[in-house]
């Protein structure tokens, strides 16, 4: 009965974002009042559908409901009740169901936080949230229905993948689908000023703090995915450059270049055509991500198993939202005004070069996405392009951004001196320059790439702290200020990380019996034995090592090889000993002849300042949402932000 | 500055980053693409000869051998056998009887040498090179069956 109610719930949220979708736009278009006022209860009651909706998923994954075949394929009576709430995402279906209600999240929250926006405006930005919102649920209900019933009900379930049995899975997902789905936000906007031909100031500060918000959950999403794929999946590293990672990272890259632009727009005036067509495209590689991620095109670790028809409906979605808001920029950009002018050194100009070199690099990610696609759809053969390609091309596109950022925020807006900003940047540069000199040779070995990034994460700390410094002196600066400092200090302590590891780690796969020890990065691995455990749904061999350093303390790692009772599939739990300055990490390979085993030791120095640095330019635009002049005369557009996460589950 | 002067500076500074960005993709997609052969295409000799390659097959039963860290094993589309051999540990997932896809750069001694294996998420799922692979092979036969 719940699942049918679910289901009810859903073909009525559909209802109701067509009339949303439609109404309230043609009521702003052509000025009838009784249509616009339909926007906000139209969201207000999608939202509840949705809700229902969801709830009544989630009722049937915590009463073990069988006869759903979503159920019965991603969970299990055995399984523990946290994860049986994790495994509603757990796959296509529900992830799907939770995107949409996550829309309908955001939706609700700008019907409930833009009092003081002109009805017309709420009402074109609410239509266009309900179109998507209807696109979407046309493809739950047609090609991926949660509630579809499994006749006769299953015995039991076929469980959740047991790679996906980590909190990690909980919190991974619903935070990127936020920031996916976040940058609707930002798109609805965008095409409700082309709609009504006002692309001003105020369209720009009122979709900023959407932007931005949108902007911290991709963030934390993907920062999330790398580090859980580091410690659970047991992969060793924290970036793999697969298609299903780039999905994620492009929306990010324009994501980034929208919000600078976005800055732009609403205090120069300058960008605006820019501005839209990245909004625009944030948004539109949302949707392409979820459709390379769930049509199974691609040869990813992530690939679970397809349907085509879902990949052909998303497809032809995405052409829709991408191919009618074009047409539509091409219509009525020529009539929005052109912004401030600015000389060829001033903020505006720094910001643009840097705005064109994300988005490069964001196109050269598309492209080595997609090239395997597109060979192989022309039948020139199956091909795959690995990790040395993104980095051959994407760490040189993003040296010159790193380079410009530490001195941007020193330039003057309209037209700076170079010369100036150059003066004030020499102490910046000599720290860089004996940073680069010093730490590479401490850590164990010179070369261009570590001493780079070294130069590059110590020019824009030390850059920041001494704008900070001075900005102090003029009295406490706003939230928005801290935060775009913050946020700049994230990526020198991620850059640092990066190339930290990217330098200096070491890993060794080595064949161990009991009592062998082995050397890796100065800390020594001294085997002690492998036993026999047993967890709630699974049993193990669980591996004891004692891992020494110098003449300190012995620590002991418990690295194990996992057998789920519902699959035939093995798992790694590979053992972390995190620090500030490093990770040693111990996983078990294979049993070998004997007691012993193979094994896989790393030392990694610094990797924890690659997630460190994610949280502090999430952290970033936490405060710069929270900037006041948001809420001045618009209340708070940015605590709906607050007030949803804390709301989402 | 005239204001057409430096409209072209802007324009002339976007061709120079783009320009230089086609630069580093083209020479890097040299340089990193890897193309998928099958068992069969690497018997009959059509294998790329100085590049690095990958083999999509299933691991045959019973070929699965062990030598220290070093695993022997044999990829086949049902047609042709091709033994490889790689150092290190090998993903979960990996299994005989399973679809895998491995990484090659030559051979040496008969074996080629794997620099990486790949794996894939989910028990059930074939990795679509391997089942290309079978395909393929399942295909020959039919056609030379009469």
């Amino acid at each position: 009965m719940i699942p049918e109610l679910g289901h009810f719930a859903l073909i009525l949220a559909l209802c109701v974002s067509l009339v949303q979708g439609v109404l309230p736009v043609f009521g702003a278009q052509n000025g009838r009042r009784e249509w616009i006022v339909l926007a906000r209860p139209a969201a207000q009651i999608a939202f509840l559908l949705m809700l229902a909706s969801f709830a009544a998923l989630a009722w049937s994954f915590y009463v073990n409901d069988f006869s759903v075949q979503y159920v019965a394929a991603h969970s299990n009576s055995q399984l523990p009740t946290l994860f049986r709430f994790g495994a509603v995402w757990g796959g296509h279906e529900g992830s799907l169901l939770l995107w949409v209600f996550m829309l309908s999240g955001w939706t609700v929250a700008v019907a409930q936080f833009s009092r003081t926006l002109d009805d017309a405006m709420v009402a074109r930005v609410l239509g266009v949230l309900g179109l998507v919102t209807t696109g979407l649920l046309l493809f739950i209900l047609f090609t991926s229905n949660p509630f579809d019933r499994l006749l006769p009900a299953a015995e039991n379930g076929r469980d959740l993948n047991p790679l996906l049995q980590d909190p990690g899975l909980i919190f991974h997902p619903p935070m990127l689908y936020m920031g996916y789905v976040g940058f609707a936000v930002a798109f609805a906007f965008a095409i409700s000023a082309l709609l009504s031909g006002r692309l001003d100031a105020a369209w720009a500060r009122w979709s900023r703090p959407w932007t931005t918000a949108a902007w911290v959950f991709l963030t934390l999403g993907i920062a999330l995915g790398s580090w859980w794929a580091y410690y659970e999946l047991g992969w060793g590293g924290w970036w793999f450059w697969d298609p299903v990672e780039n999905a994620s990272f492009m929306p990010w890259l324009l994501g980034t270049a929208l919000l600078h632009s976005l800055a732009v727009t609403e205090k120069r005036g300058s960008f605006k055509s820019w501005t839209v067509l990245l909004a625009i495209g944030a948004f539109s590689l949302s949707l392409l991500g979820t459709f390379l991620v769930r049509s199974g095109v691609l040869t990813s670790v992530h690939a679970f198993a397809t349907d085509p028809r879902r990949g052909i409906f998303i497809l032809v979605l995405l052409l829709l939202v991408v191919g009618s808001s074009l047409a539509l920029f091409a219509w009525r950009a020529p009539k929005v005004a052109l912004g401030g002018t600015f000389a060829l050194v001033s903020r505006e100009s720094l910001m643009l070069v840097g705005n064109v070199l994300l988005v490069v690099a964001c196109a050269s990610v598309l492209l080595g996405t997609l090239y395997p696609l597109l060979i192989d759809a022309l039948k020139l053969g199956k091909i795959s392009v690995g990790p040395p390609y993104f980095n051959a091309v994407f760490v040189p596109l993003m040296a010159p951004v790193l380079f410009l950022l530490a001195a941007v925020p020193l330039a003057k807006w309209k037209n700076a001196d170079a010369k100036d900003i150059a003066l004030r940047m020499w102490i910046p540069a000599g720290l860089a320059i004996v940073a680069a000199i010093l730490v590479p040779r401490v850590m164990g070995g010179w070369t261009v790439m570590t001493a780079v990034g070294v130069a590059l994460s110590v020019w824009i700390a030390s850059s920041g702290v001494i704008q900070v410094a001075r900005r102090l002196k003029a009295g406490f600066p706003p939230a928005s200020f801290w935060g775009m400092h913050l946020g700049h200090f994230g990526i020198a302590v991620f850059v640092f990380g990066v190339t930290m590891v990217g330098g200096f780690q070491e890993e060794q796969d080595v064949r161990m019996e009991p009592g062998d020890t082995v050397l890796v990065g100065g800390y020594n691995f001294k085997m002690i034995g492998v036993k026999d455990v047993t967890g709630p749904n699974y049993s193990a061999a669980r591996g004891e090592f004692e891992v020494t350093h110098g003449g300190g303390a012995p620590n002991i790692l418990y690295p194990e090889k996992r057998n789920y009772f519902s699959s035939t599939m093995p798992m790694t739990e590979a053992a972390i000993d995190a620090g500030f300055t490093r990770d040693v990490y111990v996983s078990l390979g294979e049993p070998l002849e004997g007691k012993a085993w193979a094994v896989r030791v790393y030392f990694k120095p610094f990797v924890d300042w690659i997630w460190g640095g994610c949280l502090l330019m999430a952290l970033g635009g936490l405060f710069a949402v929270t900037d006041r002049r948001y809420r001045m005369g618009l209340k708070s557009a940015a605590a709906s932000a607050g007030a949803l996460q804390g709301a989402q589950p | 500055m005239k204001r057409w002067k430096k409209r072209a500076a802007i324009i002339g500074g976007g061709l120079v980053a783009v320009g230089i960005a086609a630069a580093l993709v083209l020479n890097a997609l040299n340089s990193n693409i890897a193309l998928y052969v099958t068992p069969s295409d690497v018997f009959a000799g059509k294998a790329p000869k100085s590049q690095a390659f990958r083999i999509g097959g299933l691991v045959k039963e019973g070929s699965l051998r062990r030598d220290n860290l070093t695993v022997h094993f044999v990829i086949t589309d049902m047609a042709q056998d091709i033994p490889v051999a790689y150092t290190g540990i090998l993903p979960d997932l990996f299994k005989e009887g399973k679809g895998a896809v491995v990484q090659v750069k030559q051979a040496s001694g008969g074996e080629y040498v794997a620099t990486e294996v790949l794996a894939k998420h989910d028990e059930n799922y074939m990795p679509p090179e391997a089942k290309d692979a079978l395909d393929k092979a399942q295909k020959m036969k039919g056609a030379s069956a009469p």
